[in-house]
């Protein structure tokens, strides 16, 4: 398959490039944060991706979507990295939809799937525990009940868990942290009794939550797929965030490096341009490199899950570890050739720079999936 | 978009006349470089497998499949190309021809060559006749290539050359080289023509420069009162600096995707029989496993990347001075590779003459990568035309 977008999905690109420029740029962001909203986001502007199909994007049309795909999840993910666009898209209509359509019965995806679509409902994925994504390491608790289920222990950095309707959990029934096995994938109500949720505002000014499990107590139909076998599902889905995660990071870093580029062409120094100098052209031409590199596995990654390939999680390991390196490359770049201005808050490009930061974290950084190809290549 | 069907019966006919007429000896992946058929006048085969697989492709016109048939080629479309491309690598079959006419004049002399230069050149090239060679560097010219000064003397029919060429690969076993020449002093860029020259006419000679692998791969060429026919002029005269450049981004192109002839050791394989695996399967070094894994990652994207540029081509949407990239980062990716090969293969393949270490393949590997990044326009150079040309960049 070509490593290219289709007709259509540039149209798509276009057409959520204009929305997001115009609804809901980086501006946005800085007033929503100097506001403390109480949500974090625009309500109005979740409201338009429902209205222009993104929250449906992987979504089947029987349950109410469009039944694209991971390219066009990500070609949306893009332009939210261009423009910090807050919503709860990734965790609820990337990372919860790929979930429940992994795992789910049909009747949780009747349940469950229209309301995220149509924006109704919101969802997310508690996975990590400690202070690293280490998703063999899950300890929080399912004991089984005469009804169900019991769930104890305490989740940290769920995207968006403030504003959740929908959780989708990854517990431990059996083995111990470290175990692969063992694990179990509950979907239940975000209000379920003994569910503690505190909203944690990140560096990035981007909301996650912390969510504590006291004896929650869930019926044998919150369970998502097989029990003690979760592994599976619970990779499809953090594959599909990844997935995500690398193209917005791949958007954040193409808009650093395009407002870095034409601050090299405006700013003068000793009398010259200090695009002139080869000291920062070279830094520059190596910026591009890297991203017209990075670029390429990031398309590839999500044409992969889309052919539900069996190289699609060593794909997207790829995507995810090559985006944060090269976008920790562009954001620091940025600020350092910015000077003095790009240490101000007034300039926008140290939004870049934190929320870069965040993304690199989120669901394992570049170091866990270097190891992860290591390990999968045999060595 | 193509006719599935129509391309299904290409690949399937390509693969029945591979799997016939492909000796089973050039079928086996090439050990080094040695193994690459150049051709030429005086080509001595290495075998009777390798001339019968040259001679059949060339019949076909597959040595260089897209060009025209009345050129000597296979009149294929890309996507029939892609599919013969394709079905080679699945059979293994090694490439029958290698040569720098294919690579960089031939699309070159198609670009600027009037219908009787590519009438003559063409089909020799494909059917591997005539083995170039390219006279660029000078002493004096390395980086700054337009300061070139090697003497083309107008004399009406004919011109008179002087000077001195370096860095010609394999000049010492060409036939013709393509070369640039000075044929204005005045002007520098545009005081520049682009020349082609049978290395027997009187006056030329090569001599082979010892490289630190210990291989000599490239020579320097003398012209001395040599006579070139105005015939052999390519493009007008002063305008050679257009026709350089236009083979230079054919050559960052096959330098950007050098390594994919005679393809380089594995080097997580190379550590994992070296090194060896800890109790948890992973490198017995840390350091080393996360330079591998970084290595790979590089190799994936740029892989990748080659593959996603060629898909732009097609459409016509890649920056002409993406090859600069390719360049760019292909070269330094090798040079990373064989570090890494000779770090997994440590004090082994320090030994340069042994029969354990095949003469000392790896070191010498090793060295010559050096200049990878050196020749075909440095990675300094890359970077400039990237700047200047892509990003536009002021005053670059």
């Amino acid at each position: 398959m070509p490593l290219i977008f289709t007709e259509e999905q540039n149209m798509l690109r276009y057409s959520a490039r204009d929305f997001m420029a115009d609804k809901a740029p980086v501006s946005q962001l800085r007033q929503l944060r100097d506001t403390k909203d109480p949500i974090g986001f625009s309500k109005v502007v979740y409201q338009n991706f429902v209205d222009m199909g993104f929250t449906g994007v992987l979504v089947p049309e029987e349950f109410g979507g469009t039944g694209l795909g991971h390219v066009e999840a990500g070609i949306v993910m893009e332009q939210i990295g261009h423009h910090l666009t807050q919503s709860p898209f990734l965790a609820s209509s990337i990372a919860a939809v790929t979930a429940l359509l992994q795992a789910g019965t049909v009747a949780q995806q009747k349940t469950w799937l229209p309301g995220l679509a149509s924006g109704a409902a919101i969802a997310t994925i508690a996975i990590d525990e400690k202070s690293k994504h280490r998703p063999t390491q899950i300890a929080l608790r399912a004991t089984p009940t005469e009804t169900g289920y019991t769930l104890n222990g305490a989740k940290t950095f769920v995207l968006n868990g403030h504003v959740a309707d929908i959780l989708i959990v990854a517990a431990r029934r059996a083995g111990d942290a470290g175990d692969s096995e063992g694990i179990t994938l509950f979907v239940l109500d975000a209000r379920a009794q003994g569910v503690e949720i505190e909203r944690t505002v990140m560096v990035d000014s981007q909301n996650a939550a912390r969510i504590t499990f006291k004896e929650v107590q869930v019926g044998i139909g919150a369970v998502l797929g097989p029990v003690d076998a979760g592994w599976k599902t619970l990779n499809a889905a953090l594959d599909a965030a990844r997935a995500a995660a690398a193209a917005e990071l791949l958007g954040l870093a193409d808009e650093v490096f395009d407002r870095t580029l034409k601050y090299l062409k405006e700013r003068k120094q000793f009398g010259r341009l200090i695009g002139e100098f080869q000291a920062l052209q070279h830094r520059a031409a190596l910026i591009y490199c890297e991203l017209e590199i990075t670029r390429s596995l990031v398309i590839h990654a999500q044409q992969q899950l889309d052919a539900s390939a069996d190289e699609a999680s060593r794909a997207v390991s790829m995507a995810k570890a090559r985006a944060g390196r090269t976008a920790t490359l562009a954001v620091q770049e940025a600020v350092q050739m910015h000077g003095g201005i790009g240490m101000t808050d007034e300039l926008e490009i140290g939004f870049f720079m934190k929320r870069a930061r965040v993304l690199n974290e989120l669901f394992g950084d570049v170091n866990f999936h270097l190891d992860q190809l290591a390990s999968q290549h045999g060595y | 978009m193509c006719n599935l069907n129509e391309t299904d019966d290409f690949r399937a006919a390509t693969r029945a006349w591979l799997e016939t007429n492909c000796p089973a000896e050039m079928r086996s992946p090439m050990k080094s470089d040695g193994d690459i058929c150049w051709g030429g006048r005086n080509w001595k085969y290495s075998s009777d497998a390798q001339r019968l697989w040259l001679q059949r492709m060339a019949h076909r016109g597959w040595t260089v499949p897209t060009w025209p048939k009345e050129y000597g080629g296979g009149g294929l479309s890309r996507l029939e190309a892609n599919v013969l491309a394709q079905e080679m690598a699945y059979l293994g079959c090694r490439p029958p021809l290698t040569n720098f006419g294919i690579s960089m004049l031939g699309p070159t002399l198609f670009k600027f060559g009037t219908s009787e230069q590519k009438s003559e050149h063409l089909p020799k090239i494909a059917r591997g006749e005539i083995r170039w060679c390219q006279g660029y560097s000078e002493p004096n010219s390395g980086s700054d290539l337009a300061s070139l000064t090697t003497f083309a003397q107008d004399y009406g029919d004919h011109f008179i050359v002087n000077g001195q060429k370096i860095w010609t690969s394999y000049a010492d076993q060409s036939d013709w080289i393509f070369c640039l020449v000075r044929t204005d002093k005045a002007n520098k860029h545009n005081g520049i023509s682009f020349v082609l020259c049978d290395m027997r006419t009187a006056g030329v000679s090569t001599k082979p420069i010892m490289l630190i692998s210990g291989n000599s791969p490239f020579c320097e060429t003398f012209f001395d009162n040599v006579r070139v026919e105005k015939n052999n002029l390519i493009g007008t005269l002063n305008a050679g600096w257009n026709v350089a450049k236009y083979l230079l981004t054919q050559e960052r192109d096959m330098i950007g995707a050098m390594g994919e002839e005679s393809a380089p050791p594995s080097v997580s394989q190379t550590a994992k029989a070296k090194v060896g695996l800890d109790p948890q399967n992973r490198l017995e070094d840390a350091q080393l496993r996360a330079q591998i894994a970084e290595f790979d990652l590089d190799e994936a994207a740029f892989r990748l990347t080659l593959e996603r540029v060629g898909d732009m081509q097609r459409l016509e949407k890649a920056h002409a001075a993406m090859s600069s990239m390719l360049k760019y980062y292909g070269a330094e990716l090798n040079k990373r590779r064989w570090e890494l090969l000779m770090t997994c293969g440590g004090i082994d393949e320090l030994e340069w003459e042994s029969k354990k270490s095949q003469q000392g393949f790896v070191a010498r590997s090793w060295l010559r990568s050096k200049g990878n990044s050196i020749e075909g326009g440095t990675s300094e150079v890359q970077l400039n035309v990237i700047a200047k040309r892509i990003l536009e960049l002021p005053g670059a």
